[in-house]
């Protein structure tokens, strides 16, 4: 077991945790919460990847700052969406956001 | 051949000034009202002229064949037919006839259809009749001469169907068009036939090859017969003649013209100018004149009844032509076409004067409504007294002299049969011509009063016709008939049918018996219509009533229009609503539908899966992840 | 790259993408203005019509080959190209497409009221997508345009189209694209099977015909395409999209569906299923033509019992187009039968002059009798006399009458039959009397008096036909005579590029393989591909 096995380990812990959030949880912004951790897991993952094996020192940590810059984006998006959607519901509940089905 | 250019310019003439005067009064005849039949009937007077023409280079260069190429029509791959003009005597005697019947059927017509509303539109159509008719005996090639051939059958369309607002006048005109089909439908075939097996479709390729021997015997037996088809729809013989009774819908120039002096002969003609072809074939000859005797017999049979004045006719000119095919048959090609000749005239002059007997009842054709207008129209009585006893056969008028030939031809063949049936058919004849004059003229108007009050001879624009055809009608026999087997137009003709049937005719011997049986048949034919219907006018119901089915039958056409209806229309009808609701729409739609719905149901079962919900399209992504992990997973791991 | 070698003027990519400027100077122009948008659309077809004019006049008949191509590199990876360019049977038909372009603008004058903008973009842009499918030598071009081709067609029948447009849009749209799909695969097989066998990639149209393809491949691909094309002719049993789209479709739709789309299907057949699989093609010949006599005699019948006048018209359509497919089977059947093949193009250009006439009879009559049942109508000759000529005269025409332009190719495509099969000739050509049959009882229930009443049905005023209707009618009468009297103007084009076809597959028909028959070799196919 070297280094690398214990930070993909937590990373993969983050991530399920974070699966489960977005899986499980009802209310909108909790789910996004998740999102981010399930990014922030990646994240993780990329930048011990990185420290670890030679040759991908670059790329994991640039790969790294790009996730970060597109989930700001991508929450600030997400949180506009929530807001606006609350506006016409009143409800966070992402369970009752069923309009688009078959 | 000196004298080519001017006949050239002549054929060239003799289609087109007719079809330059369609073109312009369909154009700008209504402009023109009353004065619309000036043009087209200044075109045909001029066309008449230059058929006269065509016909006289014909008289003088009797051993040759004038035949000009046009222009390349159809080119394609192997096929190859130019559209080309052939002048020889043949085509010389039907130049005359359809440019002079022609012409005066145009004249006639000014004064017959004054008034009507669709004037301009009738001159019109008869100059695209006479266009079609040209081009029809010009032809010097079989799809040429199909041109014309379909060309006068969508004239006669027209012209039957004139009076579209009468239902049976546009049900005539479909009819006549239809049936003619049928025998088109045989033509074409035989062309096809021709060409696969000749390379051509010009007579003269065609002819040297059958001269030669080219076309095998079974071969040319189906060309003749598949030709036959075509000429039975057009000369309306059985079974294909049930169209030309009806056709008397159209204005009665018209059946002057087209069903009675021009276009029906077109099948007589065309039989005849395939004479190479039918020469080699027995049996296509014996279904010749198999056809034509009992068509022949038959119309007769069923003229006996009628009681319309234009039906009659059309029954005889149905009779007639039967006569030409037997003609045909017999091998007396120059009798047959001796026969068309001045049957042309005489029947012309026939339906002329029921037209203006017509005229002159106010539009009345039903013979039981007339009577005794001997002395009220005196021009048309002559006349077309002059034109029945032509018709019957009596000496020593047009018709007798070419019938005898054609009764006698049969007998001398050998076929006994057909001649005894030839004679019986001849009996009727003028039993029922005597009838249609008898009722006509004769006895006490049965008209009502009203109509009776305004009886009147025609306009000089319908008599002064009247008799200029009633002159050949009478004396065309004496001119080129006499003698009997040896006159004028039986050398006249001799270059077209070069074999032709050689019987020495001697009036001491058995052309001057039979000719003498014929006479005395036509004699007491129209005694016994003069007891029948002058005399004893009550027989006639007593002989009905004591074979009711003999009459019953004959009044009604022998039944082929109803039987008609069944088969051959109501079974095709049955067949193609079958079609329509059942295959069309039941089962191929069925299946397309049916595949659409197929679809709709699948994608009705997978519905349930389209929540709506973020999270369970969540789900099946991370489910699917883990699958494709999985799976990538066993494939590198192994 | 080059532009045309013949006058050095890129004549047919102008042709093709001039209805598209005009729809650019529609939308810049246009907008709001009915008369500015009308008009810019006839003067953009005008110039496209008097310039495939011009173009058939340049046209060297004796010449084999495309001619006045252009040739200019466009996916460069693929070595696709966009590539134009005629032979004499494109040539004719591009001169098909524009003419009817014309026609359909000058008749849709006052045809639409609603979004009448898009309706004169839509028809430009069909216009587009047509000339192009005729124009294309690149395969990959030519599917393009194909498929470009069914937007606008799918727009006019949805958008502006009757009560059951939807359903007739979507109909016509998936039989069509079912067709298009399985084609697509075969284009997929045969250009990879190429650049296998000669390590070139190329989609140019003319190279793939000239390769020999195995059999097998040859016979799928022949199908994919076959189906294809079929479905657009449209052969039997494969016709009913054919009747609903044309019943919804507006007057122009019906006439540019009639008189341009459906000989995609036959021209798709000259052009790809003859040359680039001749041995398939030869084995499938008496299929087709068995189906295309079937098509011939049933298309009839049904016409015949047909309630509504448009319907009638488009089941005539699959009785004649039968004559188109059996034309250029019979022709392949045997060697030297070029009268078959140029036969069926014939009656493939007599049928777009015709039948596109008939639906402007059609339409014309609908504007004014607001119905389409034949059994509301009657004895309208009488009110409509100038109406009721011009429908008799095409109505003849298409019944084929010598001396117009149906009889000739019709007679021709007949001949070719003939001479591959007395007996289906004979069953043909009943169809011929089928159709006197059902275009007369037509006529006479529409036109002439078929109740017994004198009575003019519908009773209200009807005004005749007026200069502008007319004006559509004309152009169309003078080629329906030409093409019937003087034929040789159009035969002639045709003699060069079928021969050029005939000489391809001729080789086959001495195979050993061709007397296996289509199923036979079928079998033995789906034995190779595993």
């Amino acid at each position: 077991m070297n280094a690398l096995f214990w930070w993909l380990l937590v990373a993969f812990l983050l991530f399920s945790i974070g699966a489960f959030g977005v899986l499980a949880r009802r209310n909108v912004i909790l789910v996004v919460m998740s999102l981010e951790l399930m990014l922030n897991a990646v994240n993780l993952a990329l930048v011990a990847t990185a420290n670890f094996r030679a040759g991908a020192e670059g790329a994991g940590v640039l790969f790294a700052l790009f996730i970060i810059v597109i989930a700001a984006a991508e929450v600030a998006i997400g949180l506009a969406i929530v807001i606006a959607n609350y506006r016409n519901r009143r409800t966070v509940q992402v369970d009752t956001y069923d309009e688009l089905k078959g | 051949m000196e004298g080519t250019a001017y006949l050239q310019i002549a054929v060239a003439l003799i289609t087109l000034l007719p079809l330059l005067g369609f073109i312009v009064t369909l154009l700008f005849g209504k402009r023109m009202g009353r004065q619309a039949h000036i043009f087209p009937v200044a075109m045909v007077t001029v066309t008449a002229a230059l058929s006269i023409y065509g016909f006289v280079w014909a008289f003088g260069h009797r051993d040759e064949t004038f035949v000009w190429n046009a222009f390349d029509w159809i080119t394609a791959g192997q096929f190859h037919v130019p559209w080309g003009y052939q002048v020889d005597t043949l085509t010389g005697i039907m130049l005359l006839v359809v440019g002079i019947i022609g012409c005066v059927v145009h004249y006639y017509s000014i004064g017959y259809m004054h008034g009507d509303e669709g004037y301009y539109r009738f001159f019109a159509y008869l100059n695209l009749f006479m266009f079609a008719m040209f081009v029809l005996i010009l032809a010097d090639s079989y799809l040429l001469l199909f041109l014309g051939w379909e060309g006068v059958g969508l004239c006669s369309y027209l012209l039957i169907a004139f009076w579209f607002r009468k239902k049976s006048a546009s049900q005539a005109g479909k009819k006549a068009f239809i049936v003619n089909r049928i025998g088109d439908f045989g033509f074409t075939l035989a062309m096809f036939l021709i060409f696969v097996v000749t390379g051509t479709l010009e007579f003269t390729g065609v002819f040297a090859a059958a001269e030669k021997g080219d076309i095998s015997a079974g071969i040319t037996t189906w060309i003749c017969l598949l030709l036959l088809t075509g000429a039975l729809g057009k000369s309306a013989q059985f079974p294909l003649h049930v169209w030309l009774p009806d056709a008397m819908e159209g204005p009665t120039p018209v059946s002057a013209l087209i069903h009675a002096a021009t276009m029906v002969n077109a099948g007589v003609y065309m039989v005849a100018r395939s004479y190479p072809l039918f020469v080699q074939s027995e049996t296509a000859m014996t279904v010749v004149m198999a056809v034509g005797i009992f068509t022949a017999i038959l119309a007769s049979y069923i003229a006996i009844t009628q009681n319309d004045i234009k039906k009659v006719i059309a029954y005889s000119t149905i009779s007639s032509l039967g006569f030409m095919f037997v003609a045909l048959g017999a091998g007396a090609w120059v009798a047959g076409i001796f026969y068309l000749f001045a049957h042309g005239f005489f029947k012309g002059l026939l339906f002329l004067c029921s037209g203006s007997v017509i005229h002159a009842m106010g539009g009345e054709q039903d013979m039981r409504k007339m009577g005794g207008l001997r002395t009220k129209i005196p021009v048309t009585f002559w006349t077309m007294l002059v034109g029945a006893l032509s018709m019957v056969g009596m000496i020593p008028f047009a018709g007798f002299w070419a019938k005898d030939e054609i009764v006698g031809a049969t007998f001398i063949a050998g076929e006994y049969v057909v001649w005894v049936v030839a004679m019986v058919t001849v009996l009727l004849t003028a039993i029922y011509m005597g009838r249609l004059i008898f009722m006509t003229f004769w006895g006490e108007t049965r008209a009502d009063a009203e109509v009776q009050a305004h009886i009147h001879e025609s306009p000089p624009s319908m008599t002064v016709p009247l008799v200029i055809l009633a002159v050949p009608a009478a004396l065309l026999g004496l001119v080129v008939g006499l003698p009997p087997e040896g006159g004028w137009i039986h050398g006249f003709l001799e270059p077209v049918f070069y074999h032709p049937h050689h019987a020495e005719f001697r009036l001491l011997g058995e052309g001057g018996a039979l000719m003498l049986a014929s006479l005395l048949t036509v004699i007491v034919g129209l005694l016994i219509a003069w007891w029948l219907y002058v005399r004893q006018t009550e027989v006639p119901a007593r002989i009905a009533d004591r074979v009711p089915w003999a009459y019953r039958a004959s009044l009604n056409k022998v039944y082929l229009d109803d039987i008609y209806a069944v088969v051959p229309v109501g079974a095709t009808l049955g067949f193609a609503q079958w079609l329509w609701d059942v295959v069309d729409v039941k089962v191929i739609d069925g299946v397309v539908n049916g595949v659409a719905w197929l679809w709709g149901r699948i994608g009705d079962g997978l519905r349930p899966i389209q929540t709506g919900r973020v999270q369970s399209y969540a789900l099946y992504m991370f489910g699917g992840m883990v699958v494709l992990v999985a799976v990538f997973a066993w494939v590198w791991g192994s | 790259m080059s532009w045309n070698d013949q006058i050095g003027f890129p004549v047919l990519s102008v042709i093709t993408f001039l209805p598209l400027a005009g729809v650019i100077a529609i939308l810049l122009f246009g907008r709001g203005r009915p008369q500015v948008y009308k008009v810019i659309a006839l003067v953009v077809t005008l110039a496209a019509f008097a310039l495939s004019v011009w173009m058939l006049v340049v046209f060297k008949v004796s010449q084999a080959g495309m001619q006045l191509a252009e040739s200019v590199s466009w996916i460069a990876p693929l070595n696709i190209r966009y590539g134009m360019g005629v032979d004499g049977i494109a040539a004719l038909l591009v001169f098909l497409t524009t003419l009817l372009g014309v026609v359909v603008i000058i008749a849709s004058w006052h045809y639409v009221k609603d979004r009448e903008m898009g309706f004169f973009i839509s028809l430009l842009l069909l216009e587009v997508g047509m000339v192009g499918v005729f124009c294309a030598t690149d395969l990959f071009l030519f599917y393009v345009f194909w498929e470009a081709m069914l937007i606008p067609m799918y727009f006019i029948i949805g958008i502006w189209g009757g009560p059951r447009r939807i359903y007739a849009a979507i109909k016509f749209f998936l039989f069509t694209l079912i067709g298009s799909l399985l084609m697509l695969l075969a284009i997929i097989a045969v250009v990879y099977y190429v650049k296998d066998h000669t390590g070139t990639l190329t989609f140019d149209i003319q190279s793939l015909s000239r390769v020999v393809y195995s059999y097998h491949l040859q016979y799928w691909a022949f199908l994919a395409f076959f189906v294809a094309f079929a479905i657009k002719v449209p052969m039997f049993p494969v016709h009913t999209w054919l009747p609903d789209a044309h019943v919804e479709a507006p007057t122009a739709g019906s006439v540019i569906l009639a008189g341009v789309l459906l000989k995609m299907g036959g021209y798709g057949m000259l052009r790809f299923c003859l040359p680039f699989f001749p041995d398939a093609a030869v084995a499938f010949v008496p299929w087709v033509v068995g189906l295309s006599v079937i098509a011939i005699i049933y298309g009839a019948l049904v016409a015949m019992m047909q309630k509504d006048l448009k319907k009638l018209v488009a089941y005539s359509s699959v009785s004649h187009m039968g004559f188109v497919t059996a034309g250029i089977f019979a022709g392949i059947a045997l060697v030297g039968n070029a009268a078959g093949v140029e036969g069926a193009i014939l009656v493939m250009l007599s049928h777009g002059f015709l039948t596109g006439a008939l639906f402007l009879m059609v339409g014309f009559l609908y504007e004014r009798t607001h119905t389409r049942e034949i059994a509301e109508m009657g004895t309208l000759g009488k009110p409509l006399p100038v109406l009721a000529g011009f429908f008799l005269f095409f109505s003849f025409g298409s019944l084929g009458l010598p001396g117009l332009s149906g009889f000739v190719g019709e007679f021709l495509s007949l001949y070719g039959v003939f001479e591959y099969s007395r007996w289906m000739a004979a069953v043909a050509a009943i169809g011929v009397i089928l159709a006197a049959a059902y275009l007369l009882w037509m006529f006479q229930r529409t036109m002439y008096n078929d109740r017994g009443d004198d009575e003019v049905k519908p009773s209200f005023p009807l005004k005749d036909l007026g200069a502008r209707e007319i004006a559509s009618l004309v152009p169309l009468v003078v080629f329906v005579i030409w093409l019937g009297v003087y034929p040789r103007t159009f035969l002639e084009f045709l003699h060069v590029p079928v021969q050029t076809i005939l000489d391809r597959v001729t080789p086959s028909l001495s195979d050993a393989s061709a007397g296996m028959g289509a199923l036979a070799q079928l079998v033995d196919s789906v034995r190779g591909l595993f």
